[in-house]
């Protein structure tokens, strides 16, 4: 076992893991931050996304030990305090952006990341960006509308309901 | 009653919330004290006999509780299969034992033979690797047609591979070959519907728990249906009694018909929780998933369709091997037959259809119902010979299938395949496909893809399906062991509020926001005020789950029926409160007044009376204001659509890209806008999905080839256009209160032949003859076919 130390979420949160312990694991079995969701096995899915000092990382590819003093965020710290969602948030909830919501913490997370790098992306670049997320409930169709309306783009011209 | 939230609403979804901000509570996130894990010991041969199995040096390893294997389940049932099927010559279909845990035999890769409990799944994983199981490999039985032929038998028993040999409808089988014989012009084709793997992103998970002190069982698992699930341990596998099992379906990620079915998982974890006295959990990997959920379509079919000198289609037959994989899963023997062969008329008049369907067994998983179920494989039969035959005779295929579309004064129409269609309008569905997708523009916009070196093709499609699954009357009579109603009870609190409880279970289908709104509509009050329970065995009524479109036009009818009791009922009360008779009550917008006066009382004070019924008229009126409903259709929906497709095909590599996807469909009447259309996209996704990337893949040793997200392709986002739906054209079902038929299933149905008529015409347009490509129209296929023309 090892003493791990990062701030999850703005709390700073100790704990003793084995070397292999996934940080997806550490979040989920450890600390019970159970939005961050295991999908595959193989790193191609997504729903396991989180930021590590503000960059996406893909939680079960990462030790827990490797995020040693690292500034962790999770879906769990994206809405305000009074639970207000976030821009984001708001915008997959306005544009029916989400079914099971298996994979939308990972969504959520990866546009996150998306719009720090490029606050105003095409839909290609949209599409382009989220080629590590899979979703099989919504065609995508929804989720890229939801993105581009979060980066504050008109989405009127594409397909309403 | 407020716009926003009534029948027709585009309402938000108010289960978003806890999905956006990680507080869903799926199987795998609930975590129970003390608990141990599960971890399957599973086949790494596709066929092999089972010589022993060694657990010694595994039950000594640290952290090891307990290890099961074939022999600790013997002595309990299997897992059945939920519809009989008779072959043609009238004898039963064969049902060999699908155990727990596999026993003597392992028939198929992924296979489970035993299953280690640890206090960590990681100590689990460690013990499985040292079992030491002697499983002589066999040679293994893949490709059906050899099946067929082959005296190497997936079930020693039975002697045969061949499940059954369905003729639907064995009568008009005559008359069918006679209309070909007799034909000025038959048009044939063989194609293979590609085998699919459901690949819901929440992988299958299970955990049980067992309270010696009741003698009683709790299971959270991922099911799309519950009560089923419990009825189906209960009566047939572990024999629990039923009112000591409780089954919990919480927040589930995904299901598209692979979390239909009990799994041997399930079994496993409650008998091991009962043995150990603690938790026992188990949640699937992807491989695991990708080796054990049970697969979708896998049917080669060849198709005949005969028409007269002027086109007037007169007759279909089709010849289809299934494959139903090692096992046969509950539905398994339902999709290629009744909901497959009973919807080869399509949407069109033709008087004779005959039907033939060998059910296969391989050393491959289980085959079932996947979105669509049956339907996609007869619709993308039927669209797919359509077009061959008008490019034959040298047709429109839009004006081929008009000519022979049934009409609207034609309703109630018998199709030639057994069913009573009771709606629609296909001619206006095609008008309007023809409009939102511009048809008219296509011309230029090949000119403009043709600029840049790519052809550019147009495809169509129309279907039927039948949903709204299904009238236990009919069901029984074609050979299902389950009724197909559904249930459902609204309790009125004393304060006011609703708690509706319902056999459908939703798993991304936004039930929690829809029905209220049917509720809210039917009261006058607000939908939030209105809450859904579902997927709880020991809360809600028995309901038969969702799949098969079934939830809103079954479970949903069932919710008006008990409300409209809860409206009786309050109305007596009111009439009670106000001194009147209940006849004179009048509700709207939530308030009960005598008609033509201004006395009046709110929904709340009558519920809150129910509740505290001081000088009520007991003899009249009981206390309480809850009632239940189960709801059992009179006759299927019948969704049917028009969709158009325009793909981008570049010559130099094959690649194929769809460029504009156009789905009008009629669903009837539309309760939630925005959800339907989300259902729709979800539907053209998977199809395109199947079109054009999705393939499962057995070598001829029965091995897996196409076992993860890094072999079966995904559609990704950038592989999918944006998609233009329009639900303007909807004929009402007649024969449920709401006028409904079912969205869940459509986009699956209706897309795959739509991608693939278009790819061909693309061909066409650059000069090859090509008039025939199976899916998944891949890249070296598109090429290959080309290059062959």
């Amino acid at each position: 076992m090892t003493k791990v130390t990062m701030t999850i979420n703005g709390k700073t949160v100790v704990g003793d893991v084995e070397g292999n312990t996934l940080l997806a694991s550490f979040l989920r079995d450890d600390l019970r931050l159970t939005g961050t969701h295991i999908g595959c096995d193989t790193s191609q899915c997504g729903a396991c996304t989180v930021h590590v000092n503000g960059r996406a990382v893909k939680s079960c590819t990462m030790f827990a030990s490797e995020a040693e003093g690292a500034e962790v965020s999770t879906v769990e710290g994206q809405a305000a305090a009074d639970g207000t969602l976030n821009t984001i948030q708001q915008a997959f909830q306005d544009h029916h952006g989400l079914q099971c919501g298996f994979c939308t913490p990972g969504m959520v997370m990866t546009t996150a990341a998306l719009l720090k790098e490029n606050p105003k992306p095409t839909v290609e670049e949209v599409r382009t960006y989220l080629e590590g997320n899979i979703c099989r409930c919504t065609g995508y169709h929804n989720i890229v509308k939801a993105i581009m309306a979060a980066s504050g783009q008109d989405v009127s011209a594409i397909a309403a309901e | 009653m407020p716009k926003d939230d009534g029948i027709g609403a585009a309402t938000l979804r108010r289960e978003d919330v806890r999905f956006l901000t990680g507080a869903g509570q799926y199987t795998d996130d609930i975590k129970q004290f003390g608990e141990t894990a599960a971890v399957f010991a599973r086949s790494t041969v596709a066929n092999g006999v089972i010589k022993s199995i060694d657990t010694t040096a595994a039950a000594a390893m640290p952290g090891v509780l307990a290890i099961f294997t074939g022999e600790d389940f013997v002595e309990v049932g299997g897992n059945p299969a939920g519809w009989l099927i008779n072959s043609r010559d009238g004898t039963p279909m064969h049902e060999p034992k699908r155990p727990v845990l596999a026993h003597g035999k392992v028939r198929h890769v992924g296979d489970a033979y035993a299953a280690v409990i640890a206090e960590t799944a990681e100590q689990a994983k460690n013990a499985v690797e040292a079992i030491e199981a002697d499983i002589e490999e066999l040679p293994a039985v893949v490709n059906m047609k050899d099946a067929l032929s082959s005296s190497n038998y997936v079930h020693d028993e039975i002697s045969t591979n061949q499940c059954f040999d369905w003729g639907w409808i064995e009568d008009n089988r005559e008359a069918t070959d006679a209309a070909i014989k007799g034909a000025h012009h038959v048009t044939t084709l063989e194609l293979v519907n590609n085998r699919l793997v459901p690949n819901a992103m929440e992988p299958r998970s299970s955990r049980a728990s067992y309270d010696r002190s009741r003698d009683e069982y709790v299971l959270h698992t991922t099911s799309q249906n519950p009560h089923l699930t419990r009825l189906l341990i209960s009566a047939f596998v572990l024999g629990i009694p039923e009112n000591k099992l409780t089954v919990i379906a919480p927040d589930v990620g995904g299901g598209f018909g692979s979390k239909i079915y009990h799994y041997g998982e399930e079994a496993l974890v409650l008998a091991a929780s009962k043995r150990l006295n603690r938790p026992v959990s188990w949640t699937a990997d992807r491989s695991e998933a990708f080796l054990t959920d049970a697969h979708g379509r896998d049917h080669v079919t060849k198709i005949e369709l005969a028409m007269d000198e002027a086109g007037n289609f007169l007759a279909f037959r089709t010849e289809t091997l299934a494959n139903v994989g090692a096992y046969l899963s509950n539905f398994a023997t339902a999709t290629p037959t009744f909901l497959h062969g009973t919807l080869m008329a399509g949407n069109y008049t033709v008087p004779n259809v005959y039907v033939n369907v060998k059910a296969v067994f391989t050393n491959t998983a289980p085959v079932d119902a996947y979105r669509g179920a049956g339907r996609p494989e007869a619709t993308y039969s039927l669209e797919r010979v359509i077009d061959m035959a008008a490019r034959e005779i040298g047709r429109d295929p839009i004006e081929l299938r008009r000519q022979n579309f049934i009409k609207p004064d034609q309703y109630p129409f018998a199709s030639a395949a057994g069913l009573e269609y009771d709606s629609g309008n296909y001619d206006a569905l095609m008008d309007q496909m023809e409009k939102v997708a511009d048809k008219a523009g296509f011309a230029e916009r090949r000119k403009k893809s043709e600029a840049k070196g790519l052809l550019r093709g147009f495809g169509v499609n129309a279907y039927i399906e039948a949903c709204g699954i299904a009238p236990s009357n009919l069901v029984g009579v074609l050979g299902s062991r389950v009724g197909l109603y559904d249930a459902a009870t609204v309790r009125v609190n004393a304060t006011g509020n609703l708690s509706v409880m319902v056999g459908a279970h939703s798993h991304g289908q936004g039930h929690e926001t829809a029905f209220p709104q049917v509720v809210a509509e039917m009261l006058g009050i607000d939908a939030m005020s209105i809450d859904i329970v579902h997927g709880d065995t020991s809360k809600i009524p028995f309901g038969m789950g969702t799949y098969g479109s079934r939830s809103l036009a079954v479970c949903g009818s069932a919710v008006v029926r008990a409300t409209e009791k809860i409206i009786n009922k309050a109305k007596k009360i009111a009439g009670h409160m106000l001194e009147a008779s209940d006849s004179d009550i009048e509700l709207k917008d939530g308030v009960f007044s005598v008609a033509g006066t201004d006395k009046s009382v709110s929904f709340g004070e009558v519920a809150l009376k129910a509740y505290i019924p001081h000088e009520f008229p007991l003899e009249d009126i009981e206390p309480g204001l809850e009632e239940t409903a189960f709801y059992d259709p009179a006759n299927f929906t019948y969704p049917s659509g028009a969709y158009c497709c325009e793909v981008e095909l570049d010559p130099e590599t094959g690649k194929v890209r769809v460029d504009r996807m156009t789905a009008v469909d009629d669903f009837g009447n539309i309760i939630n806008p925005m959800i339907v259309t989300g259902q729709v996209h979800g539907g053209l996704g998977q199809g395109i999905g199947q079109a054009l990337l999705e393939n499962t893949t057995y070598d001829e040793d029965g091995q897996l080839l196409s076992a993860s997200y890094m072999d079966y392709a995904m559609p990704r986002a950038d592989d999918l256009p944006f998609y233009t739906v329009d639900h303007s054209q909807g004929t009402a079902c007649t024969h449920n209160p709401l006028g409904v038929k079912g969205c869940g299933e459509a986009g699956a149905i209706g897309s795959p032949p739509t991608v693939v008529n278009a790819v061909i015409d693309a061909m066409q347009s650059g000069g090859k003859n090509v008039t025939h490509i199976d899916m998944p129209v891949t890249p070296h296929r598109v090429w290959s076919a080309m290059k062959n023309a």
